[in-house]
């Protein structure tokens, strides 16, 4: 049996690395989605052309390392005197990066939903909102949920990076652990296998979700 | 010769061969008649090892195909056989698909692979259509390129496995065409196939299958003029 | 609110450095898709088997590559490895870290374009006496290349942002590495690191317009 020096007050700091993870997860998916589901609805329904400089400053935020992203934005902030913390710089920078993907999932779930179902619930008499409230929203919700799922967990993976910022999120924490415990692979193992149980049980029912919804 | 004897198979609970005999000589056509899920379709894919059996035996040329030890890839080669999905391989024009299977399963050089397939091809009538990816031809002629890709390996034995079912009506006539020839040239061939009229005129003899049993088997005017078993008479009276 | 005075020109002359970072980013990027994708064959193969050892580990391979953070996997090559003797540079480390990465999401792309090729393609290819390794290279391969070719592009996109984590373990070679290095001397972070966004969006752009290049070519039945 290899000993090991690691204590339960050890678990206790990755578990609250772990929080933190999620913490700015939570929020960055929250507002990232709000953003995402009005930037959708909005490139749909002025079309490619007016749209474009929204289009562009989006591709900008999938073209451009998050890393970057967060260096450039706390950077910014230092120097316009926001006195925003890395806790806030994390998530604003997340929040935009999840809305970023989320309009293209939005954009490409209300296209996917039938022209001549939409026609046909605007010539019962729907108003453009009922319209988008009762037959588009349900149908796009199936079509968009098994890669909203993904992206998700895509920003809870990605919010590791935060560490450069000097949040102790679950990979700092475990990286502080290593250094002091000279235990790398048990720690590393530990810090891989949360990560794992948050992301693998969730990834699946969006594999199931996306099996189940699909047409045919 | 093909020689099938009493073979069996099933998918699961469902016995879709129930003891098959039959024997087909060399330069013999024969064809396969039969409802859908009578087994016959089944059964080409037997003869060339494609599918497993139950029991029984299928024997070619005095080779068990289903015995072990038997090298199922050189067995294949001498036994072309064409699907009602004609499976064009769709990142290979219609040259490199003919010239695929001489080249690498007779080792054949490119140019002696690409004399066989231009011979071929011709005589399927696609001489035109050498350098045109499968996309872009119709079903009929896909089908021809398959029967084209086939007969490149210098098969001994032909099998047809509805080729014409998945075609339009107005692309049949060019297939069952290139099946003629094939036929008049003496080619040994195993046709299942929903085209009575072709099946009559072609056939050396026709066998009718009925729920995984060979029902009837004679000569195209005695099984179409006067079919012996009731069943045979309830299936062509429907047909026509 | 603005008394800080940007200092551009300095930033600028540092560009040619810059640049030599951008050459060393897209070539971690592509050797890391070039072992990806071998590596992302070899895990489809291991799959198909029929051998569940070898599927087993294909498997894990795959669900731990999509399901840990690429941070975490570039960490598990700097520091994981460590325990076993083995000490990567942070370039191999980096390197293994994203090509592992690669591998897992290329090899789940590949099943998804697999259940798009019909069975009946083996099928013909066999009854033509093909052997089943000479049908996987030569039917089944290139059409699920092809299928897979979109998100391949897209993994060589995200291959690409990953580079810039080899900071985090000591990569100083790579845009980012070289942009923390001026930042680390100059402090003018700001300057610094907005050039390096433009270059890493003009690099994805090249990559994407390229590959799209590549296709036309490549795809054209």
């Amino acid at each position: 049996m290899p000993t090991t020096a690691l204590t339960l007050a050890d678990l206790a700091f990755l578990a609250q690395g772990a929080g933190l993870t999620l913490a700015i997860t939570a929020v960055a998916v929250a507002c990232g989605t709000v953003l995402g589901i009005l930037c959708g609805i909005l490139r749909v329904q002025f079309g490619p052309f007016w749209t474009a400089p929204l289009t562009f400053l989006l591709d900008v935020f999938r073209s451009v390392p998050l890393l970057i992203r967060l260096v450039l934005a706390n950077a910014a902030q230092s120097i316009a005197k926001l006195g925003w913390g890395p806790f806030t710089t994390s998530c604003i920078v997340l929040s935009l990066y999840t809305a970023a993907y989320c309009t293209e999932i939005v954009r490409g779930a209300i296209v996917a939903v039938p022209q001549p179902l939409r026609r046909a619930s605007r010539s019962l008499g729907l108003s453009w909102r009922q319209d988008m409230t009762f037959v588009v929203a349900p149908l796009a919700t199936r079509v968009a949920l098994p890669s909203w799922i993904g992206l998700t967990l895509g920003v809870m993976k990605d919010s590791a990076l935060v560490l450069w910022l000097g949040l102790i999120e679950l990979l700092r924490a475990s990286q502080i652990l290593v250094t002091r415990l000279q235990e790398p692979l048990l720690i590393l193992m530990i810090c891989g296998g949360i990560y794992f149980l948050l992301s693998f049980p969730i990834a699946r029912l969006g594999g199931l979700l996306e099996k189940r919804w699909s047409p045919r | 010769m093909i020689e099938i004897q009493n073979v069996r198979k099933s998918f699961g609970s469902l016995e879709v061969l129930k003891g098959i005999d039959l024997t087909v000589h060399k330069g013999e056509v024969v064809t396969i008649i039969g409802g859908s899920g009578s087994g016959k379709s089944t059964l080409l894919t037997c003869i060339n090892g494609l599918e497993p059996i139950a029991s029984g035996r299928i024997v070619v040329d005095g080779i068990d195909v289903h015995g072990k030890g038997t090298n199922l890839d050189a067995l294949r080669s001498k036994i072309g056989i064409v699907f009602q999905q004609w499976n064009a391989f769709p990142h290979y024009t219609g040259l490199e698909n003919v010239m695929l299977a001489p080249r690498k399963v007779l080792g054949l050089t490119r140019q002696a692979a690409e004399e066989i397939a231009l011979k071929h091809l011709t005589a399927v009538g696609l001489a035109d259509k050498l350098t045109v990816y499968p996309t872009r031809l119709s079903g009929g002629q896909q089908q021809r390129m398959a029967i084209a890709r086939a007969l490149a390996m210098s098969p001994e034995y032909m099998l047809f496995d509805e080729v014409t079912s998945a075609l339009d009506p107005m692309l049949v006539g060019e297939v069952l065409d290139t099946l003629r020839m094939l036929a008049s040239q003496g080619m040994t061939m195993i046709c299942v196939t929903h085209e009575m009229k072709f099946a009559r005129e072609v056939s050396d003899r026709v066998a009718f299958f009925h729920r995984g049993v060979m029902a009837e088997i004679a000569p195209p005017d005695a099984l179409f003029g006067a079919p012996r078993e009731p069943e045979t008479r309830a299936f062509l009276a429907a047909t026509h | 609110m603005f008394n800080y005075s940007f200092r551009w020109n300095q930033a600028l002359a540092a560009l040619p450095q810059m640049l030599d970072g951008a050459r060393v980013t897209l070539g971690i990027a592509l050797q890391s898709m070039a072992i990806g994708l071998v590596l992302a064959v070899v895990l489809t193969l291991c799959r198909r088997s029929g051998n569940w050892f070898a599927a087993a580990i294909a498997t894990g391979w795959v669900e731990i590559a999509r399901n840990t953070p690429g941070l975490f996997q570039i960490y598990m090559a700097h520091f994981g490895l460590g325990a076993f003797g083995i000490h990567l540079s942070p370039f191999t480390a980096l390197l293994s870290g994203i090509a592992f990465n690669n591998a897992g999401y290329l090899a789940e792309n590949f099943r998804g374009a697999l259940t798009a090729i019909p069975e009946t393609q083996t099928r013909a290819a066999r009854s033509l006496g093909l052997s089943g390794g000479q049908t996987f290279q030569l039917i089944v391969l290139p059409q699920m290349l092809r299928i897979a070719f979109l998100p391949t592009t897209n993994q060589m996109v995200w291959a690409i942002l990953m580079t810039s984590l080899g900071v985090t373990v000591g990569m100083n070679a790579d845009l980012a590495g070289v942009t923390q290095e001026l930042n680390a001397r100059s402090f003018r972070t700001f300057e610094f690191f907005a050039i390096a966004a433009v270059i890493y969006y003009l690099i994805t752009k090249a990559v994407t317009l390229a590959a799209r290049l590549v296709a036309w070519r490549l795809f054209i039945y």
